[in-house]
């Protein structure tokens, strides 16, 4: 039903998308622009945090938790996670091919070039969507979406991809523009019985407490992908942050990797384009 | 297998500084999973460290502490260069081992 629902919704937009295009470039989207204004409102609301320091999420809001988070750098608790995707990585398929194969350089140092618009099929791709879809390219089970294998291996890819900034392209297709703008759309509608945007957190308060929690700023969220959370005493990635986020605020979550988290991953992660990426994290 | 045990203890004045985190499931043997059916216990009941063959830290543990448990604590008495060995025992009779560099 839901699905049937998507695809007729889908299909409008298209059609909007085709009449929209005829309008005069005012009414076009222009992502540098959105993303330059993004930047600045966060920028404006923290004068005294350093852009690259966003990505530290709740640290670079709350001294105290900052003092705690340096000591536990010094061990990081998603060092086993690191270690079993650097080892899962490294260890060929059954037809003798590795993951390495299915990635630009290897797959070393790319993460920031994640999520990307494939033109061909017309859809964002996440990392985590390549992954898998690596995997049944290769003729293996794809994995779940949300922890374990695949945070570990997202893991190790952001690892290895640290310090470098994040560098999402829009081609120039109507489709990736509106990927885009979904995307946007997905952030700021509010949904739930508590009836929360992910903006009404991570825009309006970051830096505020939610029970005992200090909210992180949307700003540079996604850079600390994937995390190990004291809360879920596990590893979790892109997709278990939107779905639990979207059960906390007491909705029901989509699908991992479904179609509006993709764009909504999109859009996010090209709002913090220059933003270094800090993954594998860890937090509270 | 990798080692289910990370150590790294380091010289400081004349006390080291030791950190260790073990990767174990910990169960309590009251959680279900999602059949319904209870998870056993599975725990670590001892933790050692031994410093030239002297405990210098010993801790017996129960249900109550928490999956991959992080340990930190400082001893008197080491030099640089001398070896430390961490051991666990789990009440289904597992047991692992490591010994690091003091540095």
């Amino acid at each position: 039903m839901r699905a049937r629902s998507a695809l007729s919704f889908a299909t409008a937009a298209l059609a909007l998308a085709g009449v929209t295009s005829a309008a005069p470039a005012a009414d076009t989207v222009d992502p540098a622009h959105e993303a330059k204004a993004f930047q600045d409102f966060f920028i404006k609301k923290f004068p005294k945090v350093k852009l690259e320091d966003f990505v530290n999420g709740p640290y670079s809001m709350n001294e105290d938790m900052r003092k705690q988070w340096e000591e536990k750098e010094q061990f990081p608790p998603y060092e086993f996670a690191l270690e079993a995707g650097k080892e899962m990585f490294a260890t060929p398929f059954k037809n003798g091919k590795t993951y390495a194969d299915c990635f630009a350089n290897g797959g070393i140092g790319v993460r920031q070039n994640y999520p990307t618009f494939d033109e061909k099929d017309g859809m964002v791709v996440t990392l985590e969507l390549a992954l898998n879809k690596c995997r049944l390219a290769n003729g293996e089970t794809p994995y779940s979406y949300v922890k374990d294998e695949m945070a570990s291996l997202t893991a190790y890819m952001a690892y290895t991809s640290r310090g470098k900034p994040f560098d999402i392209k829009i081609p120039n297709d109507p489709r990736a523009l509106q990927a885009f703008e979904k995307g946007k759309e997905y952030f700021y509608t509010r949904r739930g019985q508590l009836n929360f945007s992910c903006a009404s957190c991570h825009v309006q308060n970051p830096g505020e407490r939610i029970r005992a929690e200090i909210l992180a700023p949307a700003l540079g969220i996604l850079n600390a992908m994937p995390i190990y959370r004291s809360e879920w005493s596990g590893m979790g990635t892109i997709s278990r942050r939107f779905t639990t986020c979207n059960s906390q605020i007491r909705g029901v979550p989509l699908e991992p990797q479904s179609e509006e988290y993709r764009d909504l991953e999109y859009y996010l992660s090209y709002v913090s384009n220059g933003l270094p990426i800090s993954g594998p994290g860890a937090r509270p | 297998m990798a080692s289910s045990i990370r150590v790294r203890a380091i010289l400081n004045g004349d006390t080291t500084e030791v950190q260790t985190l073990i990767q174990h499931p910990m169960d309590t043997g009251l959680v279900k999973d999602s059949k319904g059916e209870l998870i056993p216990a599975h725990y670590i009941q001892q933790l050692s460290f031994e410093h030239n063959g002297k405990t210098v830290f010993q801790a017996d543990w129960g249900t109550a502490v928490s999956k991959d448990p992080y340990v930190k604590f400082a001893f008197k008495g080491a030099a640089k260069g001398d070896e430390i060995k961490v051991s666990w025992l789990d009440n289904k009779g597992a047991t692992d081992n490591l010994t690091a560099k003091i540095q």
